[in-house]
């Protein structure tokens, strides 16, 4: 990084990034289909899609719609399983210096810690860390979201923790009444760093059938209609936890974008939806985030992160 | 509209680019609109039934539209030319409607896999329902240039909605059309008359484009006179480039085994016969979740 203006690098809770701009779980699958646009090596680092411990197939169509400014998705968390993960995106990430943040899912605790210790046994060659995705239902407890409950959260992130020696960030949902209790369980229990946000509970309904616009009737909204929404909680966890490591998401289009979450406390941000428009976005971010640093006069991306100036 | 300079391309020396196209030509076709943009390096890698993402800037829309590629040319004043069909019906739609002569839109293509090419002599129906039956002319094209006999069917809800008349005359050696009105040809669905066509042809290989239910019955058609059907399906989508998994659809392997394949990735086009229709509305392995399970 030498011949840059400006250092990009950072270290997110311990991971060694050449820039700030991830892709984020979901929407960047394993790398694979984007091959075609960009060199995958020059992302900062990929969380892939979420991984489970058997394969699944997912929900029916129709699993997307789009919203005022985004859309919403219920995808029901089709993967290959972890197996086939390691057996055939795996070599594919690692032959192509990608830097991989492993995203895993579960029904359970030990569905989480299965997985992670699969994972790492595999791959610790390639894998930075893992992103652990508490938006899943918990069969153990009612099927409530584990990141709705601070200590099922806790219990899932501990499990982990106790697997894994990579750094481990805790992927929160929005939809709580207070983010920073779940936030400060998780950290309890061992998490390295958060990402913030997952996508918020939403619907639609088409007014002529009266159905649900997704088969599963509710889906996650994302996109640049949640951005405020991504914006304050990774404020509100850095106010209460400032010196927990945030990887920021939620409706990252622009350089300008990426600058406001950074300010708000985030030490990195992960695109999601906006990789569906522009699969060169990771590239175009990085460019431009060079450049506004550059022209304001920084030397260093860290210097704008936690910059807020309160009114009062 | 942004301003933008046409011509930009971005992307490998094969696959899919994103290029900056002018608009040479917006018409209006029955119920439906057509779209022909400058496009050389797009043009030169497509071909029938791949498509095309279109970024849009209706009120508050955020993601491309995909559109099955009715026409690429590879000659003429601009090199290369790519059209396309659509019907307005939102408001990305709507704004490309508006678009005229020398605007620059944005565009990813080609995607997905293209319809396979027969390997022998043999008779081919095109069926198209609707629109989708754009980009089968220009598949016709092709069938023709190879020598090969081909008919049509091609129906639409009213006669209004009927897509490529002249054109389907002029690629085949027998053009039928049906409406569910009765405004336009015989009154009914295309499955009515599709195999009365394919006795009288002969064909052994169906082509077909449009709406999923009008694709799940051409396939029991085809079943029926145990000849091959292509078809091109049609699934909502978000990407377009096979990382959302949205767009979706269960198809059986070699081994029997039913899986979700993306429509944008290892479609559009599939055999008809490897889909499992019956099971597109409910899940086919695992149980279905009751929460909204985001990834």
């Amino acid at each position: 990084m030498t011949d840059r203006l400006v250092n990009l690098g950072v270290s997110l809770a311990g991971i060694a990034l050449p820039n700030p701009i991830l892709t984020a779980s979901g929407c960047f699958a394993s790398g694979r289909e984007a091959q075609w646009f960009i060199d995958i090596d020059t992302i900062g680092a990929i969380v892939v899609k979420s991984i489970t411990r058997v394969p699944r197939n997912g929900l029916p169509t129709p699993r997307m719609v789009e919203t005022p400014s985004g859309m919403l998705n219920a995808i029901g968390l089709q993967n290959p399983g972890v197996d086939a993960w390691i057996e055939h995106d795996l070599p594919f990430l690692r032959q192509h210096g990608a830097r991989v943040i492993a995203s895993i899912a579960g029904d359970s605790a030990e569905d989480f810690r299965y997985v992670a210790g699969k994972l790492m046994a595999a791959g610790a060659d390639t894998i930075v860390g893992l992103e652990v995705n508490l938006s899943c239902p918990n069969v153990e407890n009612r099927g409530l979201v584990f990141a709705c409950q601070p200590d099922s959260s806790y219990t899932v992130v501990r499990a982990v923790r106790h697997e894994v020696t990579v750094p481990v960030l805790a992927k929160l949902t929005s939809d709580v009444t207070s983010i920073v209790a779940i936030a400060q369980a998780v950290v309890d229990a061992g998490a390295n760093g958060v990402t913030l946000i997952n996508t918020l509970l939403g619907m639609a309904i088409d007014p002529e059938t009266g159905r649900p616009e997704l088969y599963n009737t509710f889906g996650g909204l994302s996109g640049p209609a949640i951005r405020p929404v991504a914006l304050r909680n990774v404020h509100q966890v850095h106010q209460a936890l400032p010196n927990l490591p945030i990887l920021g998401c939620g409706g990252v289009q622009s350089a300008t974008d990426v600058v406001q979450f950074l300010r708000a406390g985030a030490t990195a941000v992960s695109v999601g939806t906006q990789q569906f428009v522009d699969p060169f976005i990771t590239g175009r971010l990085t460019h431009d985030l060079e450049e506004w640093l550059a022209r304001h006069g920084h030397s260093d991306v860290t210097e704008l992160i936690g910059t807020v100036t309160p009114w009062h | 509209m942004t301003a933008r300079r046409a011509g930009v391309v971005v992307g490998r020396e094969t696959g899919p680019v994103n290029v900056t196209c002018e608009v040479l030509e917006r018409r209006k076709e029955g119920a439906y609109w057509r779209l022909v943009l400058s496009a050389r390096t797009l043009a030169g890698r497509s071909e029938p039934g791949q498509f095309v993402q279109v970024a849009v800037e209706g009120q508050h829309t955020l993601l491309r539209r995909p559109f099955s590629i009715a026409r690429a040319t590879r000659q003429g004043a601009e090199g290369g030319t790519l059209e396309v069909v659509f019907d307005a019906h939102g408001p990305g739609t709507e704004w490309l409607t508006r678009c005229s002569p020398h605007d620059v839109l944005d565009v990813i293509g080609p995607l997905g896999t293209p319809f396979p090419l027969p390997k022998r002599d043999v008779g081919c129906v095109l069926v198209g329902g609707g629109y989708g039956s754009a980009p089968l002319y220009w598949l016709g094209e092709t069938l023709n240039r190879m020598g090969l006999r081909v008919d049509s069917v091609i129906g639409a809800a009213s006669g209004e909605r009927l897509h490529g008349v002249m054109d389907a005359k002029r690629v085949s050696a027998s053009a039928t059309f049906t409406t569910d009105d009765g405004s336009y040809g015989t009154q009914g669905r295309v499955t009515d008359v599709l195999g009365t066509v394919i006795e009288r042809s002969g064909a052994q290989l169906l082509y077909a484009c449009g709406p999923n239910p009008m694709l799940a019955a051409v396939t029991a058609v085809a079943k029926h006179y145990g000849i091959a059907v292509q078809v091109a399906v049609e699934e909502k989508m978000a990407c377009g480039t096979g990382v959302c998994f949205t767009c979706v659809l269960p198809v059986r392997d070699k081994t029997g085994t039913v899986t979700m394949r993306r429509a944008c990735l290892e479609g559009p086009v599939f055999d008809g016969t490897a889909i499992a229709w019956d099971e597109s509305r409910y899940n086919v392995s695992s149980p279905v979740e009751t929460e909204a399970v985001d990834d």
